[in-house]
């Protein structure tokens, strides 16, 4: 799909956060403060124009969900800013939001729940018209309704719209809630993995109906999904999205052609290739995606980046990370001669840049320093050793300095836009 | 636009057949579970409901089916005998302030009846929309309700029955409001906790996120979406509550609170009446307004405890015929028939 021509700006996200407290202790749940939080969304900021499909793509817990849900207000913005044509949407009460949701709709990803279970299809079309006045009489919101049930290809519409939303297949109720979300004529609809709970055969056919109905009706839709293929074929742009940022944001060629990120590259070299000889090594990324709560130094992809390097932010978590893993890998003696040097990683101790590793009790720090320089001549390669500004022995352990990290923005790459400091200009 | 206007993709199935199965009106919606029923359950279910209309219909035709008034001590001029034998007057026998045992015994069936749709009418009123809200809404009102209605579930239930009727006693005329209310008071936390139990887990369901999502009220959301979806589990407590208030207005009655013996028969106030008589021999005053309590609590234990084995999907058995093999089948046999009963 080509990219379209530069229209009216529909959305404006400046800065959006959103950030859940969890509240682990009894006197934060008690007081509602303290406790730590989660960034869902952190930080982000795009345009949206008028016409156009964003792809949100993303791991699980990425904040893609969260995001669009924020666009609608459906959840509430921590901060930040999101403007509908130039109105401001955050910090609207809910009632004066109400109206806006007119124009701002939304189709959920399990279409089994996202109807009443108790209302016909003529009974939950009716129902937003009814919410916003758009008819006058039932006469009008009823040949409003079997217009509309007609757009999304679910005809006679007689039948339908006097059925019950357990009479119906996935395909059709996913159908039947797309009617519903564009029935008060929206400008923005939310689609929020609209098609992964579907059977392969019906993704195309909705996927279509979609992109049909945004050139029927003019649309423009924020698709939420963690399939690249899709986005590929139904966005205009795509930002991907790594514990609550953007990590990376451009149109669907440039992604897809020239993805600049690494955490990008990994995804898309991730989508299965179909023959069997072309199948590619995939070096995906190591380990998981990392806790929301406690989100890693500078730049959050670092621990898990192939590419990172001195100034991403290496900190005393990962020194920890690297020799559990290295453990893992060398054989039992090695680990029996290793652990006992290394004290309790629990009392590792972390300042910015700055880490404190224990020795075991009894050991001799400088033993241990020994067995850290060794490591890093054994593994010249793992990229946490860019990012070690010096090691040097203390009383009981050993000071690790790292190399400052820098949180990066969304830098210019001549193509895609990254937050990857490979792009950081000088 | 015409039907000529095609949209990209066919829709998912071809049309089926015929009208779509439609959910029917309110009649067949009672009819469903005792279709559904079987064995034991529907012994259950009928049995109960039988007795309850019988009781009903009692209640509801008492100057017709009694021979007397509750109140009537005399006939034709001539007082009836008190703590008389069952004779060709009194069948059932006259208690000891001469009243018939019949009569009182077929008017207490209309004051239960009375109390008991007050009752339920009240506490469902006030225990339903309680709920919605405090599980909808949730937090600090939420906290609040419960802790509300928690206390009212701490105290032992005819405790409190009888500390309302006594403080609403001068306060009502009518005995039976009081004893309504009365009970009103006991149930309405039951009511409140299973409404929102149920619709703190709807409140979850993505229809209701789309309902905010397209606009709608809070107050819009609990009625049309939230109510429907939730009040499902209410009459099987209300059935099983009402056997269990019949059992309190008699506890009631049999402590001379709600109800003044001058305004309704009641039969846990024959009771207390009947106690002294017990031991002189005579059976016929106790034995009828006993049986009719007896009888009203238990049919409408069985109602209730059959809907709630029908209705309540975790004791629900599946019901599973066997396949159909036709004996003169050459070919293969005929697909085997599997039926499961509608959730």
């Amino acid at each position: 799909m080509s990219a379209p021509v530069a229209t009216q700006t529909l959305i404006e996200v400046r800065d959006l956060n959103v950030h859940f407290a969890i509240n682990a202790s009894f006197k934060a749940r008690v007081t509602g403060r303290g406790g730590a939080t989660v960034k869902a969304v952190d930080g982000v900021s795009f345009d949206l124009h008028e016409g156009e499909v964003l792809g949100l793509v993303g791991e699980s817990g990425s904040g893609k969900t969260t995001l669009g849900r924020a666009l609608l207000g459906l959840v509430r913005p921590t901060s930040g800013s999101v403007k509908l044509r130039g109105e401001e949407l955050v910090g609207l009460p809910e009632r004066d939001l109400r109206p806006k949701r007119r124009h701002l709709q939304m189709v959920f990803q399990d279409p089994h729940a996202s109807l009443n279970p108790g209302m016909t299809l003529q009974t939950a079309l009716a129902h937003p018209l009814q919410i916003h006045k758009l008819t006058s009489g039932d006469a009008e919101t009823q040949a409003k309704v079997r217009e509309t049930l007609e757009l999304v290809g679910l005809f006679p519409t007689q039948r339908f719209s006097d059925s019950f939303p357990s009479d119906l297949s996935g395909g059709q109720k996913q159908r039947a809630a797309i009617a519903r979300a564009i029935i008060t004529g929206p400008d923005l609809v939310v689609a929020d993995e609209p098609v992964s709970m579907l059977d392969m055969s019906v993704r195309a056919k909705i996927l279509d109906l979609m992109i049909d109905l945004k050139e029927r009706i003019g649309l423009t839709y924020v698709y939420v999904t963690h399939d690249l293929a899709s986005a590929k074929f139904f966005c205009d742009r795509v930002a991907i999205m790594y514990l609550g940022r953007i990590v990376e944001i451009g149109t669907v060629d440039e992604i897809f052609n020239e993805p600049k990120h690494p955490y990008t590259q990994a995804l898309i070299r991730a989508i299965p290739e179909p023959d069997p000889d072309k199948a590619l090594p995939r070096d995906l990324p190591r380990g998981e995606i990392p806790d929301a709560a406690r989100p890693p130094l500078g730049c959050s992809f670092h621990p898990r980046c192939p590419k990172a390097f001195n100034i991403c932010g290496w900190e005393a978590r990962d020194l920890q990370t690297m020799l559990e893993s290295r453990w893992m890998d060398l054989g039992e003696d090695r680990y029996g001669e290793e652990r006992p040097l290394v004290g309790d990683f629990s009392k590792l101790k972390s300042t910015e840049h700055d880490a404190f590793l224990p020795a075991g009790s009894g050991k001799d720090p400088g033993e241990l320093l020994a067995l850290l320089e060794k490591i890093r001549a054994e593994e010249p390669d793992e990229p946490m050793w860019t990012g070690v500004k010096e090691m040097h022995a203390e009383a009981h352990g050993v000071r690790v300095t790292f190399e400052p990290g820098i949180d990066p923005p969304l830098y210019e790459t001549g193509g895609a836009k990254a937050a990857c400091l490979l792009y950081k200009p000088d | 636009m015409t039907a000529t206007t095609s949209v990209t993709g066919a829709p998912d199935t071809p049309p089926t057949t015929g009208p779509p199965k439609r959910r029917g009106g309110i009649l067949s919606k009672i009819a469903a579970p005792y279709k559904q029923s079987h064995g034991v359950q529907r012994f259950m279910l009928v049995t109960g409901t039988a007795v309850s209309l019988i009781i009903v219909l009692l209640a509801i035709f008492a100057p017709l089916i009694a021979p007397f008034s509750f109140d009537t001590y005399q006939a034709d001029g001539a007082r009836f005998p008190t703590q008389g034998e069952p004779s060709d007057v009194n069948p059932w026998g006259t208690t000891v302030q001469g009243f018939d045992v019949m009569s009182r015994t077929i008017y207490g069936a209309r004051t239960a009846l009375e109390v008991l749709i007050l009752a339920v009418v009240f506490s469902l009123a006030i225990g339903v929309p309680l709920g919605l809200i405090s599980g909808y809404v949730g937090g600090w009102l939420d906290r609040i309700m419960v802790l509300i209605m928690d206390a009212l579930f701490a105290f032992p239930y005819l405790l409190l029955a009888i500390v309302a009727a006594f403080l609403l006693t001068n306060t009502i005329d009518s005995g039976i409001v009081v004893t309504a209310i009365a009970i009103t008071v006991v149930y309405v936390p039951q009511y409140f906790r299973v409404v929102r139990a149920s619709t703190l887990s709807a409140r979850e369901a993505t229809y209701i996120e789309a309902a905010r999502a397209m606009g709608a009220k809070p107050s819009t959301i609990i009625r049309k979406y939230l109510f429907g979806n939730v009040v499902q589990s209410v009459p099987v407590i209300a059935t099983l509550n009402a056997a269990d208030a019949i059992l309190t207005l008699a506890g009631l009655g049999f402590l001379g609170l709600g109800i003044q013996p001058s305004e309704a028969a009641e039969w846990g106030y024959d009771l207390q009446r009947a106690i002294a008589d017990a031991g002189a021999g005579i059976w016929w005053t106790a034995l009828y307004p006993g049986l009719g309590i007896v009888l009203a609590v238990t049919a409408l234990t069985l109602v209730g405890e059959g809907l709630n084995d029908v209705l309540n999907p975790t004791l629900r058995r599946r019901r599973i015929k066997r396949p159909v093999i036709s004996s003169s089948a050459v070919g293969p046999a005929s697909a085997p028939t599997t039926e499961r009963e509608a959730g």
